[in-house]
């Protein structure tokens, strides 16, 4: 087996809820390999999203590490965080967290610029091209569709051609046509990448696409389950 | 209610530590303190007024005129049981006697045994700094001089002065005389000598302009004034304490109506923050409000939670404003030190209650409107977030907080007009500002945008264009205030200076005698090896015009009835003098007669056309002439020049002055030298004159560039509080970039690019404004060539921009420190 990309040794959270404290994630331990397509599921509150924030450094654990590639993230300051995140890591949102002030192109073009990369902008439309929004490069969000803002989204986590891309229920606040539009495209890049997926969502028929399957309950993992099917190749 | 009450506390002291109060407070507090400062300081200046206004005239009634007054007015006083006085007022150079040290021009008064009916001269006494009493007035052959005329001429008690043709010894020196401009308003230094010592000094020639007065003082002084006033000629006229010194009042009035008005423009950007800062408090206590809703709370109870806890908000910051208040009059009056005596009254407590009451309108104006949007919070927002903010009321609940400004401006202006020239000004300003801030965000965006920090911050400033019109308005307003105080007044005196011919006359000699001239220009041309000209001058008042006689008070402009008013200076020629020329009619030919010259702009005030026949009044002898040419007169030239000029001959054997202008070097011992043999001769120094005034214009300035630090820190405290209204925006989007791995330093550049492109714009627009203001008052006010700055810009633009990035950093820099998924999930 290779090296794992991302690895999850004893992770817990815990948050102050009021005056007592409250353990949100319970020690969560797991390896994903490189290229393996990853469901999260659970319940709505079971610890997902915390999950998810923390493997990308988003947050820090109150107990536990997290290794990206090969480094640890425990000792690394926000910044050296970022960095690492901005190599290693893309992102796509629930509600798509585009930035409102930007155009699409602007918005893709973002992750490519932070990086210091000199053809963003003909790289960013490349991307918009890819997920067929070429002829709104000028368009704000809120000019665009839901479907169309997560495929900006789509377009932006894969710019920056990251290991790992990580979705955190990306159909969710889009209907159900659109939604399936958007989690082919999104199955289509990872495939053509073969990046790692890995991806939190209560739809069935999403996380049966994955090829592995991991289940929490009120913040422990309670199932790791892997099908044949690997990258989705296969419909239920 | 006590529950009310308590649980108002309770909020408020939450808000207060969580820092969401700060930007609402520093804009009550700079409102009060604005108005309270201004308010203060012209309260304490009108209360030394009144206090001497007894004693100002030195009687109940003065009457004066520019010729000696009839003794019809002597006698009717006394005949009606009043007490009467009469006093002169001139001019004289004074020196030590003996011609050894400089000259000093002074403010004569020569008075009678009597004076001053009302009040009393106060003398220094080395005793008793309070001084004492004088008795009587200075003895025939003796004069008393103030302190500031004994420190010029190094003179003291038993010194010997030359006044005029007499030596006259000093008596005492004057701590205090009873007349107003003595302690509010300091002109020249000043000298009192005995009435019956004026005929042999010589100094009363007809060149010297004096006033001629009678003090006048008892119970019927009331229907003495109406009888005076109905015999009244021109040239004459009555003051009482009714009118308290009329042109003080005035001058008094004006500063106080422009410091009030510059107060206000800080008190408008005062506003906009204000409102702003209501707008956020409202989104930030939705949740509250709907939660209270939810639990049963009437929307009138929550009403008065919000509004108690923004009353007792108001009431604090208003005492905070007032409190800097008191200090900032003080400053003041420190820095009016020069014009202003710093012996005045405290200042009463209604400037106080102004204050804070402006400070608490403006609250209640902006902050009423979503205090009531809050109280209409629907409960389900508690069950669902989304559901939206309740409407602020939109543009017609503003019309309060409008309604609140236009108020307090109509009462700081006191009248209409000059409210409604201040409210449009402003707007117009900011408006204007606005649009051009408009503009230039909009080219902008043409630019190539290299970089994300630029593109970035860039964008901030697009998504709110609005927004960001208003911040650069209101940021160009204030400093466009203060670069015009500093660098555009500079450069408007040294454009004048330099636009002055360097052989310009500095020095003018006026109140020659007749037989005194030969001697003259040969002292002249001995000493500054130059051939000067004399001028001839005769002083007459117009009183006619093609026979009809002039009624002064018939004239509507005010130029025109000051001008008809005066006594003219008159004067003969042969050819057309330097840097005059003729713009129409004929100049006349030698031998002609009966006509004369007018300036054209005089022509032009009081009506006066090409063939017209003017009457002038000389000591009673009347000279008529038909207008036969126009001239334009350069009177930057410095030169001596006349209004009205005749053919020689005309004006034969009239009371004559003569008049000279020259360029001397500044080394004075030539003048002393002439001045002790010409001790008549009055000498105007332009040098030293200009000084003098600027000296006065360096000070009132520095005050009104105090009062406007009030109107740039109403442009920051209006970059503030849009700043913590869009403080969400900024969250969130920080957020989004950390997710995309940005660092640190990365977040903080793009801040920073946003902040310095608002700053930069903002000094822009003020290095604009401020640029076509000075070319207006150059070009078109002070006809001075207009000088262009690259200082100004400079300065506007490197200053706009480092200062606006220095107060946006200070603001934001809170959000680069949050961890992303937090705010994530607070916004998402
Ligand atoms: N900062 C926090 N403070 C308090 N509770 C939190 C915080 N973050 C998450 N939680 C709680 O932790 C639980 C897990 O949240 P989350 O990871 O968002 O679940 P999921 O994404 O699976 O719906 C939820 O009950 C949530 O309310
Ligand atoms: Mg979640």
């Amino acid at each position: 087996m290779p090296d794992p990309v991302i690895r999850a040794v004893g992770l817990s959270k815990e948050v102050m809820s009021g005056e007592a404290p409250l353990k949100i994630l319970d020690d969560v331990s797991f390896d994903i390999a490189a290229g393996e397509s990853v469901a999260i599921v659970g319940a709505s509150g079971s610890g997902k999203t915390t999950l998810l924030g923390l493997l990308a450094g988003l947050d820090r654990p109150t107990a536990g590490e997290v290794w990206l590639g090969n480094r640890a993230l425990n000792g690394l300051s926000e910044d050296a965080r970022a960095a690492l995140r901005q190599r290693w890591v893309g992102f796509v949102f629930q509600s798509f967290q585009l930035l409102p002030a930007l155009t699409a192109l602007e918005n893709v073009m973002l992750p490519l610029e932070l990086a210091g990369a000199s053809d963003a902008g003909p790289r960013a439309r490349e991307w918009l091209a890819r997920v067929g929004l070429d002829a709104r490069t000028t368009h704000y969000p809120k000019q665009l569709s839901g479907g169309e803002q997560q495929r900006v989204a789509i377009a932006r986590a894969f710019s920056g051609e990251p290991q790992v891309l990580m979705a955190d229920e990306p159909t969710g606040n889009l209907d159900g046509a659109t939604g399936a539009e958007v989690a082919e495209l999104m199955f289509r890049l990872n495939r053509e990448r073969s990046t790692t997926l890995l991806l939190v969502t209560h739809e069935v028929t999403l996380a049966a696409r994955c090829g592995r399957r991991l289940s929490l309950a009120t913040g422990r993992l309670v199932g790791d389950e892997r099908s044949g099917a690997v990258g989705g190749s296969t419909t239920a | 209610m006590l529950d009310t009450v308590r649980l108002a506390w309770r909020l408020l002291s939450r808000d207060w530590r969580a820092g969401e109060l700060r930007v609402l407070i520093a804009a009550l507090v700079l409102a009060a303190a604005s108005v309270g400062t201004v308010g203060f300081f012209t309260d304490r200046v009108k209360g030394a007024l009144t206090r001497q206004a007894n004693l100002l005239l030195g009687a109940d009634l003065l009457l004066s005129g520019d010729r000696p007054l009839p003794d019809q007015f002597m006698r009717e006083a006394r005949a009606r049981g009043l007490a009467a006085v009469p006093a002169i007022k001139f001019n004289s150079m004074v020196q030590a006697a003996g011609g050894a040290g400089s000259a000093v021009l002074a403010d004569v008064k020569a008075v009678t045994a009597g004076y001053p009916l009302r009040g009393a001269i106060l003398l220094v006494d080395p005793a008793d700094p309070a001084g004492k009493v004088a008795r009587g007035v200075p003895a025939p052959g003796e004069v008393w001089i103030d302190s500031r005329l004994a420190a010029r001429l190094g003179a003291q008690q038993g010194s010997k002065l030359a006044v005029g043709e007499s030596t006259l010894t000093v008596g005492a020196i004057v701590q205090q005389d009873p007349e107003v401009t003595s302690g509010l308003l300091a002109l020249g230094p000043r000298l009192m000598m005995n009435l019956d010592d004026v005929a042999a000094t010589r100094l009363l020639q007809p060149g010297n302009r004096a006033s001629y007065r009678l003090l006048v003082a008892g119970d019927a002084v009331n229907a003495f004034r109406d009888w005076a006033q109905a015999h009244l000629d021109r040239g004459q006229r009555v003051e009482s304490i009714r009118d308290l010194r009329p042109e003080v009042r005035q001058t008094l009035d004006r500063a106080e109506q422009f410091l009030g008005l510059a107060a206000l423009v800080a008190v408008m950007l005062a506003a906009v923050a204000i409102a702003l800062a209501a707008s956020r408090y409202l989104r930030r206590h939705l949740d509250a409000a709907a939660m209270m809703r939810c639990l049963g709370a009437p929307q009138r109870q929550i009403l008065a939670l919000f509004a108690l806890q923004f009353f007792a908000l108001g009431v604090g910051a208003s005492v905070v404003g007032c409190a800097l208040a008191l200090g900032g009059q003080q400053l003041l009056v420190v820095l009016l030190s020069g014009v202003v005596s710093t012996d005045l009254p405290a200042p009463g407590l209604w400037p106080a209650v102004a204050a804070a009451a402006s400070g608490l309108a403006l609250l209640f104006g902006f902050a009423l409107p979503p205090l009531f949007a809050l109280s209409r919070v629907p409960p389900l927002r508690v069950l669902r977030r989304d559901l939206g903010l309740p409407r602020a009321g939109g543009w017609l609940a503003y019309a309060l907080g409008a309604a609140t400004i236009a108020l307090l401006i109509a009462w700081q202006a006191q009248d209409a007009t000059t409210g409604a020239i201040m409210i449009g000004g402003t707007v117009g300003l900011l408006a204007v500002a606005g649009a051009v801030a408009w503009g230039l965000i909009a080219f902008l965006r043409l630019l190539p945008q290299r970089g994300y920090s630029w593109r970035y911050g860039l964008a901030n400033l697009r998504r709110r264009p609005l927004a960001s019109s208003l911040q650069i308005g209101a940021l160009g307003l204030g400093l466009m205030a203060l670069l015009l105080l500093t660098l555009v007044r500079g450069d408007l005196l040294k454009n004048w200076r330099a636009s002055l011919p360097p052989d310009a006359p500095n020095v003018f000699l006026i109140n020659i005698l007749p037989d005194q001239i030969d001697a003259m220009h040969a002292l002249l041309q001995r000493e500054l090896k130059a051939d000067v000209a004399l001028y001839p001058m005769v002083r007459g008042r117009l009183v006619a015009v093609n026979d009809v006689p002039v009624d002064s008070t018939r004239l509507t402009d005010a130029r025109a009835r000051r001008l008809a008013e005066r006594e003219f200076n008159l004067s003969w020629m042969q050819e057309v003098p330097r840097s005059n020329r003729v713009v129409a009619g004929q100049w006349w030919k030698p031998g002609e007669t009966g006509v004369m010259s007018l300036e054209d702009g005089i022509a032009e005030t009081l009506g006066v056309k090409l063939g017209d026949v003017l009457t002038y009044d000389i000591v009673g002898t009347r000279v008529s002439a038909r207008v036969a040419n126009l001239r334009k007169v350069d009177w930057d030239s410095f030169r001596v020049n006349f209004f009205a000029l005749y053919p020689p001959g005309m004006l034969q054997g009239l009371p004559t002055t003569y008049i000279a202008a020259a360029r001397a070097p500044s080394n004075p011992a030539w003048l002393n030298g002439l001045l002790a043999q010409f001790p008549n001769v009055l000498a105007i120094d332009v040098g030293e004159m200009l000084q003098q005034v600027g000296a006065i214009v360096e000070q009132v300035a520095r005050a009104v560039e105090f009062v406007f630090l009030f109107t740039l820190a109403g442009g920051v405290l209006v970059l503030e509080a849009a700043i913590a209204a869009t403080q969400d925006e900024r969250l969130y989007d920080a957020a989004v970039l950390r997710t995309l791995g940005a660092s640190r330093r990365q977040l903080a550049t793009a801040q920073l690019a946003e902040f310095l492109a608002l700053g930069t714009l903002s000094g822009l627009v003020a290095a604009g404004g401020a640029t076509a203001t000075a070319y207006v008052l150059a070009d078109r006010v002070f006809h001075i060539p207009f000088g262009w700055n690259p200082w100004l810009w400079a300065i506007g633009i490197i200053g706009g921009g480092l200062g606006v990035a220095v107060a946006g950093w200070l603001g934001t820099r809170h959000t680069l420190h949050q961890p992303p998924l937090a705010l994530l999930r607070q916004f998402g």
